[in-house]
């Protein structure tokens, strides 16, 4: 059997890069093996979740992010939190919930977020509602002037839940800096992504909501993070949610306690043979950027943090149990002080420069030409069939109002089908 | 028709106005967003077309597109987007059209909105309002009181004004609480009823009830347009030489305990009157705290006059059935002043 990748790994990245991108995946997936480890021990409380082979997704998407920028993960980005300057020990306590981890034992798995320093929103194990939450937090960043971009992923079997379609649709709408990240593993727990979406690319979703999107391996850490990289300048750029499908396989059960027999022996072996590091140590090791000495070196960084991060996390206590009955309610200014962090001038959001006439345009009508095409906005408006092409000429005529992103959307939107080739298919 | 009932005991300045409760939520609207530029408005035909029932009428003329936000209809989007704004320190307005559709948002508001404080210690500093309540032929998804089911979700708060006053200044206190506030709006007191509201900014607080009648004979707790039904009964009674104590709970999450025991103790008998249905209502709960903690002082049973445990009809005649009203409090209270 060939074993891919199918385009070699582009050099394009500075070195540092590079390394970064290896640091992280090794991290990443050694701070997993520590958890099946603690698992195994009856360390950790509740269940485990895996992402073997899926590294190279959560950390190379993370990684295109900036500091000011938010993420959410989902049970299978831990990468993501690393990548974003979450302490491994956080991760171990709140499996092993104990009081110091970031809910103080209140939850587990990577369900915990930061809203000051890090940026992050925690998860719920309710799939899809983190994406109209992440719109909402791009919304507030750009109404604020942060120039922020906010991500979050998806699985294959999570992209059917009803609020991905509502939320990616109000992203749509608002044009919000938002990128999604699609990760199609393949299976949703025991049940295969044909029966969950009938669609050989979950890419295409993004056609239904008029916003662009990608396909990348998701195996090719430099491609996740060139594709990912583009998506989130685009986003910051106004351009809108971007969806990028990550294509790629779980290479675990759901969870611990799953062995994934259901799993054929054939699709298992295949993509155990394209491990996404050992694909990328290759790749590091034949252009020289990774040698024997500099990864023993990764090696024992990593061993030493995580042997330290550990013990820590081991010699944390359970939480008191009247803690239980605490913090349900936020109890004012000396619980949390709430201040938008303003970074452009108050006075163009408040009277009279915030001030409109509060009627609706729509300068598409009359532009569609007829009923000749898909792409007659707003209802044709002119009897005449036209060969020309409605969006170029009606964009952001009111200055973004509604009616203008509803014209300007129709231009047809291509689904690029490699990271390779990302760059000439824009637009 | 429900008497205007504008100010309570501790209610407003004399110095005030007369507006109809939807111009008192109109105004806290608008005068919150006027005072903060974090509070931004969102729902579906909220903007160029006012809100359903015109609450949000001017505020896009004067706060822009960027602060009163026309979404698509969808509610998960619309609540999800809320949360996500209040974790950057805004103070998002959700309006649900008529607040049976927020059941489309449950899981986002029970499971991520509310819990979010408790788990993670994120705030959510949101309002969710919408018109709720039958009495308008709206028929069954049209016309419903979900509060319980929010009740039911610690993390976040339930408010049901019934006097444009606590509209207002309720409304205000739950756009600066820090907490997600669910607040419902009894469509039947839209535009029937006027009260009293002052000039300058005020707010009252949340979690705490009111007695907008002294008795001795009797407590009838109620809340939301049944208040104004409860007042006629108390008027009815009166006559008849029961004078009924009558309790606006105007929250219901967080209880006030502490007013419904006070009462009771005073009055020893109890009668709860909701539009809700019947099992699972907030008298059930007051029951239960009662029992628990004014078992000795009880002369009588625990008395409950609420709609019945079907679906809101269409039909006039079937939803009259259906809702409690003055003369069905009157002879429920008859009824237990006999005890």
């Amino acid at each position: 059997m060939p074993v891919p990748p199918e385009q070699g790994m582009k050099k394009e990245l500075k070195r540092q890069q590079y390394l970064d991108l290896y640091y992280y995946m090794r991290l990443n997936r050694a701070v997993e093996d520590m958890m099946v480890k603690l698992f195994r021990q009856n360390k950790i409380v509740g269940g485990l979740y895996s992402s073997l082979g899926q590294e190279a997704i959560s950390v190379g998407t993370a990684y295109a992010l900036e500091k000011k920028d938010w993420l959410a993960p989902m049970i299978r980005n831990i990468g993501a939190l690393l990548v974003k300057g979450v302490r491994p020990r956080d991760i171990f306590m709140q499996h092993m919930a104990k009081y110091d981890s970031p809910t103080k034992g209140k939850d587990g798995t990577s369900h915990f977020g930061d809203l000051d320093d890090l940026h992050i929103v925690s998860p719920i194990s309710m799939l899809g509602d983190l994406i109209p939450v992440m719109t909402g937090v791009a919304m507030a960043g750009r109404y604020l002037g942060q120039k922020i971009v906010t991500m979050t992923w998806i699985g294959d079997g999570g992209s059917s839940t009803g609020v991905f379609h509502e939320g990616l649709n109000f992203a749509a709408t608002q044009k919000a800096p938002f990128v999604l990240i699609l990760e199609n593993n393949l299976w949703a727990y025991s049940t295969p992504v044909r029966k969950q979406v009938p669609l050989e690319n979950l890419a295409d979703r993004a056609k239904a909501y008029g916003i662009d999107s990608y396909i990348v391996d998701g195996n090719d850490v430099v491609a996740v993070y060139s594709v990912a990289k583009e998506a989130v300048d685009r986003a910051r750029a106004g351009e809108g949610p971007i969806l990028i499908e990550a294509k790629s396989f779980r290479r675990m059960g759901h969870a611990q306690h799953d062995p994934a027999e259901y799993v054929p022996k054939e699709m298992r072996a295949y993509w155990e043979a394209r491990d996404p590091i050992a694909l990328y140590e290759r790749f590091l090791s034949s252009e020289k950027l990774l040698d024997a000495k500099s990864k023993k070196e990764v090696e024992e960084k990593i061993d030493s943090l995580l042997a330290a991060e550990r013990e820590f996390a081991e010699n944390s206590p359970m939480p008191p149990p009247e803690l239980a009955e605490t913090g349900v309610y936020c109890t004012g200014d000396d619980c949390h002080k709430i201040r938008a962090k303003w970074e452009r001038p108050i006075a163009e959001v408040t009277p009279p420069r915030s001030s409109v006439k509060a009627v609706w345009t729509v300068p598409g009508f009359g532009s569609g030409k007829a009923s000749d095409g898909a792409n007659a906005p707003i209802h044709f408006g002119d009897t005449h069939a036209s060969q020309h092409r409605v969006g170029n000429d009606t964009k952001s005529a009111n200055g973004g109002k509604p009616a203008a992103k509803m014209a300007a959307k129709a231009a047809p939107k291509k689904t690029v089908k490699t990271a390779g080739a990302s760059r000439k298919a824009r637009r | 028709m429900p008497k205007a009932n504008g100010a309570g005991p501790n209610g407003s300045a004399s110095d005030g106005t007369q507006v109809t409760f939807l111009e008192a939520i109109k105004q806290a609207m608008f005068e919150e967003m006027e005072r903060d530029p974090a509070v931004i408005l969102m729902g579906e035909d909220v903007g160029v077309y006012g809100g359903a029932f015109k609450t949000s009428e001017g505020l896009l003329e004067r706060f822009g597109w960027e602060r009163v936000i026309d979404t698509p209809i969808s509610e998960s989007a619309i609540i999800g987007a809320a949360c996500g704004m209040s974790y950057c320190g805004l103070r998002p307005i959700c309006e649900m059209q008529f607040i049976d559709f927020i059941v489309c948002a449950f899981n986002q508001i029970t499971n991520f909105v509310a819990k979010g404080h408790y788990l993670w210690n994120a705030p959510a500093p949101m309002v969710i309002r919408g018109p709720s309540g039958g009495g308008v032929h709206g028929g069954p998804f049209h016309s419903a009181n979900p509060e319980m089911y929010f009740v039911h979700t610690p993390g976040v708060k339930v408010i049901y004004p019934s006097t444009p006053y606590d509209a207002k200044g309720l409304l205000k206190a739950a756009v600066r609480d820090n907490n997600p506030v669910l607040f419902f709006e009894h469509k039947f007191l839209y535009r029937r009823i006027k009260g009293e509201v002052p000039a300058g900014d005020y707010t009252v607080p949340i979690g705490k009830a009111v007695v907008r009648r002294e008795g001795k004979h009797l407590t009838i707790i109620s809340y939301a347009a049944m208040m104004h039904a409860s007042l006629e009964a108390a008027e009815a009674l009166a006559k008849e030489g029961i004078e009924a104590e009558v309790i606006d709970l105007r929250t219901l999450l967080p209880l006030d305990e502490e007013t419904i025991l006070n009462s009771v103790k005073k009055t020893n008998k109890c009668l709860v009157v909701h539009e809700d249905t019947r099992t699972g209502g907030i008298a059930g709960e007051i029951a239960a705290i009662l029992f628990e903690k004014a078992f000795h002082d009880l002369d009588g049973p625990l008395v409950r006059v609420t709609s019945l445990d079907t679906p809101v009809p269409y039909a006039p005649t079937l939803e009259e059935h259906f809702l409690p009203n003055a003369k069905k409090v009157f002879s429920a209270a008859k009824e237990l002043a006999r005890y």
